[in-house]
């Protein structure tokens, strides 16, 4: 492997202005200074999870270069993703790829679906010749389990959502892009199908060394994937580190809460406490957005929470929270503090 | 004895479609006790919703009922048959004595009304009250769902997502029905939420002793909500059992790899292994057994032999009600051919 790629986010901040935000003051901070790296070497899978309207598919679209920044830089190997010309941005549209929550959504109706390998065989050059380029196609639909005779030749209309999703993976798998955008892309699978696309995404990072970003507000899909977990609540990452540190010891207060309002599958641990009900409306949003933004639901605020936006802790090695309690003032108490549930 | 509430007996609801037949609902059997909390879960195309629906006999067309029974058992003693009853007579127990939240429906909610005419809507279209009456309702109501009297005031859109479902859940226990039905309840909410409507579910039943029908497809809600749970797969229940042995011994090799599919929060991480081929198509469902083309432990008859759902008898080891399943694996069933899912399960 020669040099490794890198995709960074500095910074990156998005603002919505419009006159029907004005009821929350004619704005709306959608991604607050996000900064993240993801690299291809070493190869990984690192999910961004996050409940509706936390700006996790903004970022997905921020980084396919769908939608400009009001602030920060994305760069492509040292260069901004909205200044790329030429050979530099065919590779960048070439080692980028999505997979969308909705496959339909993105499949032209009116083409066969054939139409989407072709169309990148000819663009990028993959194979020469129709023989070599049909052989090609057969083999992505083998590494993600569709047989090429239920798919070719058919329309998007034809195909179930599972059999979609599966298509834009074969998609992938032919393209061998460094990175996977996967913006939520088995909240429409059932159970069995979704797993089989964890397992497929799974194998392309062991055999072809794809990273990926894996968006998603499924806490247990996240789990299942491993690698880095970020959480991103209210435009802002408030937590980061492997799976297993996030999801099974969670830092944040608000990651805590979250994980503890997942369901179990298991009829054995029920939830024994109520939780209160919280009678917030539509969304109040408070004119200063200096502050931690879960200060007002948070069981452990001190006063500095409501003054400045705490930058990210240590909580252990390679987990950090953005979380005043990690401070290095009184680390290990708080830590007690904040892990007891 | 459980009291037995409904019973749905070999039901079939089909859509006529361009391309031929669709069986949604193929040959239904199932019984719902008083007072618990049944779920039906399955994947994407299999029937459920379609089955809720039937049981108030509200599909729509293309789609129409294609056969069956389904009776119910109210309070006041009157049993009726919602599929042979006079459109006149289960309007008077539609919303009374069994009502419906759908899927989706906190998106349906009338965005230019307050929410209390959305309650006196529903209560004086369903009863005799009268819109001040029902008004006088609301405030009550709220309050059952964990609402403050304030919100009657409200429209739809100064809500958020998890209190317009709660509104929607108390619309349709507004009568103090014996049945609530509730689609995909959950679905689309974030976790906090989808927790909060789980909770004010679970209180309907315990703490105003209605009978639930949850349908979902997310077996974490079943786990966490419902009594029984039955499994149904292209157009027919598979397997009806005690929650805990749907979780713990599925019988059916679709229930075993569904349960087998459901990724953990926590524990040891292991790859899992989902379910190869593709839902078959409701315009030719296979023959014999369904589930046989995806089935790991097929056998020779399950090509044409249509396993039927019937009580497997676990007297042997003794603990807990017996399960209902539909699979070659348990020849012992074939003895008991008069036995049908409609005999009521101990509990």
């Amino acid at each position: 492997m020669n040099q490794p790629k890198e995709i960074a986010l500095r910074d990156v901040t998005q603002t919505f202005r419009g006159g029907a935000l004005s009821a929350i003051g004619g704005e709306l901070v959608a991604v607050d200074r996000v900064s993240f790296t993801l690299s291809s070497d070493p190869s990984r899978i690192t999910s961004l999870v996050g409940e509706s309207g936390s700006g996790k598919s903004t970022i997905a679209r921020i980084i396919l270069g769908l939608q400009r920044p009001t602030g920060g830089t994305v760069t492509y190997n040292g260069k901004d993703i909205f200044c790329l010309e030429g050979r530099d941005y065919d590779t960048y549209r070439r080692d980028v790829q999505p997979v969308f929550q909705d496959p339909y959504g993105i499949f032209n109706p009116f083409y066969r679906v054939d139409r989407i390998f072709w169309r990148p065989i000819e663009k990028f050059g993959l194979a020469t010749g129709k023989a070599r380029g049909l052989r090609l196609i057969e083999e992505s639909f083998e590494a993600v389990d569709l047989r090429p005779a239920d798919v070719l030749g058919r329309y998007p209309h034809q195909l179930s959502g599972g059999q979609r999703q599966r298509v834009m993976l074969a998609r992938v798998h032919m393209l061998r892009p460094a990175f996977i955008i996967a913006d939520e892309p088995v909240s429409m699978l059932d159970a069995a199908i979704r797993v089989m696309f964890l397992n497929v995404q799974l194998d392309f990072r062991e055999k072809y060394g794809m990273t990926t970003l894996f968006i998603t507000h499924d806490l247990s899909t996240a789990y299942y994937l491993g690698g880095e977990t970020m959480v991103i609540s209210q435009g802002r990452i408030v937590e980061r580190g492997r799976a297993e540190d996030v999801i099974t010891r969670p830092a944040h207060p608000y990651t805590q809460q979250l994980i503890a309002s997942v369901p179990e599958p298991d009829p054995d641990a029920r939830w024994t406490d109520r939780i209160e009900v919280s009678e917030q409306t539509a969304e109040v949003k408070s004119a200063s957005r200096d502050r931690c933004l879960f200060a007002e639901r948070c069981p452990h605020v001190k006063e500095r929470c409501w003054k400045t936006r705490p930058a990210m802790m240590d909580v252990r090695t390679g987990h950090v929270a953005a979380c005043y309690l990690y401070g290095a003032a009184s680390h290990e108490e708080s830590r007690d503090a904040a892990v007891t549930h | 004895m459980p009291e037995t509430l409904l019973e749905i007996a070999d039901l079939h609801v089909h859509y006529d479609t361009v391309r031929g037949k669709s069986r949604a609902v193929d040959g239904v059997n199932l019984t719902v006790y008083r007072g618990e909390i049944l779920g039906i879960s399955g994947e994407s195309g299999c029937g459920k919703s379609t089955l809720a629906a039937a049981v108030l006999r509200l599909v729509k067309p293309p789609g129409y009922i294609g056969g069956g029974v389904v009776r119910l058992h109210p309070r006041d003693g009157t049993s009726i048959d919602l599929l042979s009853a006079e459109e006149s007579d289960v309007r008077r127990v539609r919303w009374r004595r069994l009502s419906y939240v759908p899927q989706g429906s906190m998106n349906s909610l009338n965005p230019v009304m307050r929410i209390e005419d959305q309650f006196t809507d529903a209560i004086t279209a369903h009863s005799n009250f009268s819109k001040r009456d029902a008004r006088r309702m609301v405030p009550e109501l709220l309050r059952q769902v964990g609402l403050g009297a304030h919100v009657a005031r409200m429209y739809p859109h100064e809500l958020s997502g998890g209190m317009k479902q709660r509104v929607c859940i108390a619309i349709a226990i507004a009568l103090k029905p014996d049945l609530v039905i509730a689609d995909e309840p959950t679905t689309a909410l974030d976790v906090n939420v989808q927790r909060l409507i789980i909770q004010t579910l679970a209180d309907l039943r315990d703490q105003m002793g209605m009978t639930l029908i949850i349908v979902t497809h997310d077996m974490a809600v079943h786990a966490e909500l419902c009594d029984r749970v039955a499994v149904m797969y292209a157009g027919d229940i598979v397997e009806v059992g005690d929650v805990r042995q749907i979780f713990k011994e599925p019988r059916h090799p679709y229930t075993r790899a569904l349960i087998h599919s459901i990724p953990k929060v926590g524990g040891v991480r292991t790859r899992l292994g989902g379910i190869g081929g593709n839902a078959p198509s409701p315009l030719a469902w296979p023959q014999g057994c369904r589930f046989h083309p995806r089935c790991s432990q097929v056998m020779a008859r399950c090509f044409a032999d249509t396993p039927r759902l019937l009580p497997l008898d676990t007297t042997a080891n003794g603990s807990g009600p017996s399960p209902i399943v539909a699979c070659h694996l348990y020849p012992e069933q074939d003895g008991s051919r008069v036995t049908t899912a409609l005999t009521p399960v101990p509990q």
